[in-house]
């Protein structure tokens, strides 16, 4: 199977909903310069020049606008430069996309796809490098999507645009480049669906979008020591699997939730709470969650390398759930 | 007070202290020192000196993500400013705000800021507190183009009017909005238009011609501490780099950048200008010049002296851990 970056995988995929659906347009600031800054909207122009909208810098006007046009039928894929810039649009997010459905007894569908570059990257500092998954994440309505790798960010992205109801999609900034296998023809992930990303018996690690990697990382260095870790990749926060981080957690006995973001009040905290609710009598040592501390994201390097969640880190939690 | 030798040569010389701060902050990205992006004023410098030469330190400034010059004319150190450039413990920010967001409370700058139009409203509210607290301070909000579509641009200046706030609002207009041509996302051509709407003077100048913005400025200035409340000001501009780095700059032509550069740099035009009146001789020009070379070398070397900072500065700053109430 032939190799290729996240971002052009997501590329892929929207040209191919493009041709698949004309409802499906793109809207977003720089998205036909350069194709944005990460190049995921290049070429659309050249194919589909009305169906795709480079707006004024006005967060809540682009959302605002796409939640009205997929309220008429479309199918808007809206692109928000860097998630720190969705606070701008938060009404538009939680008050007129996720509730509409609910408030209007069914009526409503607001298929539209909010893609949010997130994470740390080239040293931007604290409003520009946020990861924000849990906010999402926290309101009914919302369907909140990570993707680790290119093959699963192409089959996200396809469901997420399919999607009758809202999406929040959050692409990393930092594997933008990261490679991997997709296949060619047309395939989608369903959501709630996690992924094994590595077999082990000795303890379940589950890592969220950008650890994932990480996890990885750490998988390979601890079978030096003897440990084999199992790593689960969610793929989507909401619906979220946990079926399979518990069918995983019974079999090792051990769980470590990793996330990118600050742990407090997080990701990793719904998942580590639903273990405990779910597999407490299984777990043969108490669940340790990785993420960063609770702080805004530094501007030095040195900084952020305490901040962030390593490899290394990843380590350390599961020497704590093994010892 | 109008410009005489004295002042211009002061505004010249930090018009300066932007220019060859920027371009070996450049320089130092390109040997590794200097990290994360930067978004640079060359091109804009005369709007930020002629506006802040009106200003008393106790007056507010909040700028934007390209605001080292809105913080050097204000007055921020400039070694401090290169050290947080570098990432370093002693920089304005103490390593933890970087290009985007130096700020220097001790001179009143409340910062740049990553978020465009993100100071309007704080811009507004400093104006609300010298209101509040019946001093005569005013505020400036130094904004891009791009920002006057946002939301906050819209609020900010409805409350500044509605409750005549001391607050000037500079729209440094270069025609971009990042990789964007303003002509293809905007609908007036003159930011300073849009004051109508909300019912304040609204004034386009050649940001290029510093004479022009120093009038304008000093007359919004005026206004705003006699509570005639606020004024719009545009200042029609260009930037000489890319948006910040590794920009390829495909939507702009290199012939356009070269007229931008040899024909409209504000520094050669007010040096131009001052010459006219004898206010600047050649040898002053390059004695000017070479004091400034030798202070950023001097923030450089600040820099490079300067200690890293110590990992568990990472913790400290989130909030004011040593308040308590006394119960
Ligand atoms: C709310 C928000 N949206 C988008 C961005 C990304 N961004 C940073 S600068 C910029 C262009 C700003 O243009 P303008 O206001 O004209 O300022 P200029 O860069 O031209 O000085 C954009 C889109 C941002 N920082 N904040
Ligand atoms: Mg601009």
């Amino acid at each position: 199977m032939r190799t290729i970056a996240l971002r052009d995988a997501l590329r892929e995929a929207l040209h191919e909903e493009m041709a698949r659906d004309e409802s499906v347009f793109v809207i977003g600031e720089d998205v036909i310069a350069h194709g944005g800054p990460y190049t995921v909207t290049q070429g659309i122009v050249d194919k589909w020049p009305d169906r795709i909208f480079e707006t004024p810098i006005a967060e809540a006007g682009i959302v605002g606008l796409g939640v009205g046009a997929a309220l008429a039928g479309m199918r808007p894929v809206v692109e928000i430069m860097y998630v720190d810039f969705i606070t701008c649009a938060m009404d538009e997010v939680v008050n007129q996309a996720a509730k509409m459905r609910y408030m209007t007894g069914g009526q409503a569908s607001v298929p539209i796809v909010i893609r949010l570059p997130c994470g740390p990257a080239r040293l931007v500092a604290a409003q520009h490098s946020q990861i924000m998954e849990s906010w999402f994440m926290h309101v009914p309505g919302l369907q909140v999507a990570a993707p680790s790798t290119p093959y699963d960010a192409k089959g996200l992205m396809k469901t997420a645009i399919r999607s009758p109801d809202p999406v929040a999609f959050f692409e990393y900034k930092a594997l933008y480049v990261s490679e991997g296998e997709v296949p060619e023809e047309d395939y989608v992930i369903p959501f709630g669906k996690a992924d094994i990303k590595r077999e082990g018996e000795d303890a379940t690690v589950v890592a969220i979008g950008g650890m994932v990697p990480r996890a990885l990382e750490a998988g390979v260095a601890l079978e030096d020591e003897g440990y084999d870790i199992e790593v689960v990749d969610p793929r989507t926060l909401a619906p979220l699997d946990m079926e399979t981080i518990c069918e995983s957690v019974r079999r090792t006995g051990r769980a470590v939730v990793c996330e990118m973001d600050s742990s407090f009040a997080g990701t990793g905290a719904e998942i580590a709470a639903a273990l405990a609710e779910q597999c407490f009598h299984d777990l043969r040592a108490p669940i340790v969650r990785v993420g960063s501390p609770h702080v805004p994201m530094p501007f030095a390097e040195e900084l952020v390398n305490v901040t962030v969640p390593d490899s290394a880190a990843v380590c350390d939690a599961v020497r704590k759930v093994m010892a | 007070m109008t410009l005489n030798a004295e002042l211009s040569r002061r505004i010249y010389t930090d018009m300066w202290r932007i220019r060859l701060f920027e371009e070996e902050a450049l320089r130092q990205t390109s040997l590794g020192s200097v990290k994360g992006t930067l978004h640079t004023y060359c091109g804009e410098e005369a709007i930020a000196v002629a506006v802040c030469a009106h200003l008393r330190d106790d007056d507010y400034v909040l700028g934007t993500h390209r605001s080292h010059g809105h913080c050097l004319a204000k007055g921020a150190p400039m070694d401090r400013m290169m050290a947080e450039l570098f990432g370093r413990a002693t920089g304005s920010c103490r390593a933890k705000g970087g290009s985007m967001h130096i700020a220097d409370f001790s001179r009143n700058i409340l910062g740049a800021n990553g978020i465009v139009a993100g100071g309007i409203g704080p811009g507004t509210g400093t104006a609300l507190a010298s209101r509040i607290r019946k001093s005569d301070q005013v505020s400036v909000v130094f904004f891009g183009d791009g920002a006057a579509a946002r939301g906050p641009f819209h609020e900010g200046l409805l409350f500044g009017s509605l409750w005549k706030l001391p607050v000037i609002y500079v729209c440094e207009n270069n025609g971009y909005q990042q990789w964007v041509p303003r002509k293809n996302v905007a609908v007036v051509d003159s930011v300073a238009d849009m004051a109508a709407s909300y019912a304040i003077p609204g004034v386009s100048v050649d940001g290029q011609d510093l004479e022009a913005v120093y009038e304008a400025a000093g007359e919004a200035v005026a206004r705003a501490r006699n509570g005639e409340g606020p004024t719009l000001i545009e200042a029609r501009t260009y930037r000489f780099y890319g948006h910040s780095l590794g920009d390829m700059e495909e939507y702009r032509s290199r012939e356009e950048v070269d007229d931008w550069r040899e024909n409209r740099d504000p520094i050669k035009l007010f040096s131009a200008w001052m010459k006219e009146r004898q206010w600047l001789g050649d040898d002053e020009d390059e004695a000017i010049q070479g004091e400034v070379a030798a202070e950023v070398s001097r923030s450089v070397a600040y820099a490079e002296e300067s200690p890293l900072p110590e990992p568990e500065d990472v913790l400290t700053d989130v909030l004011d851990t040593e308040w308590r109430v006394s119960a």
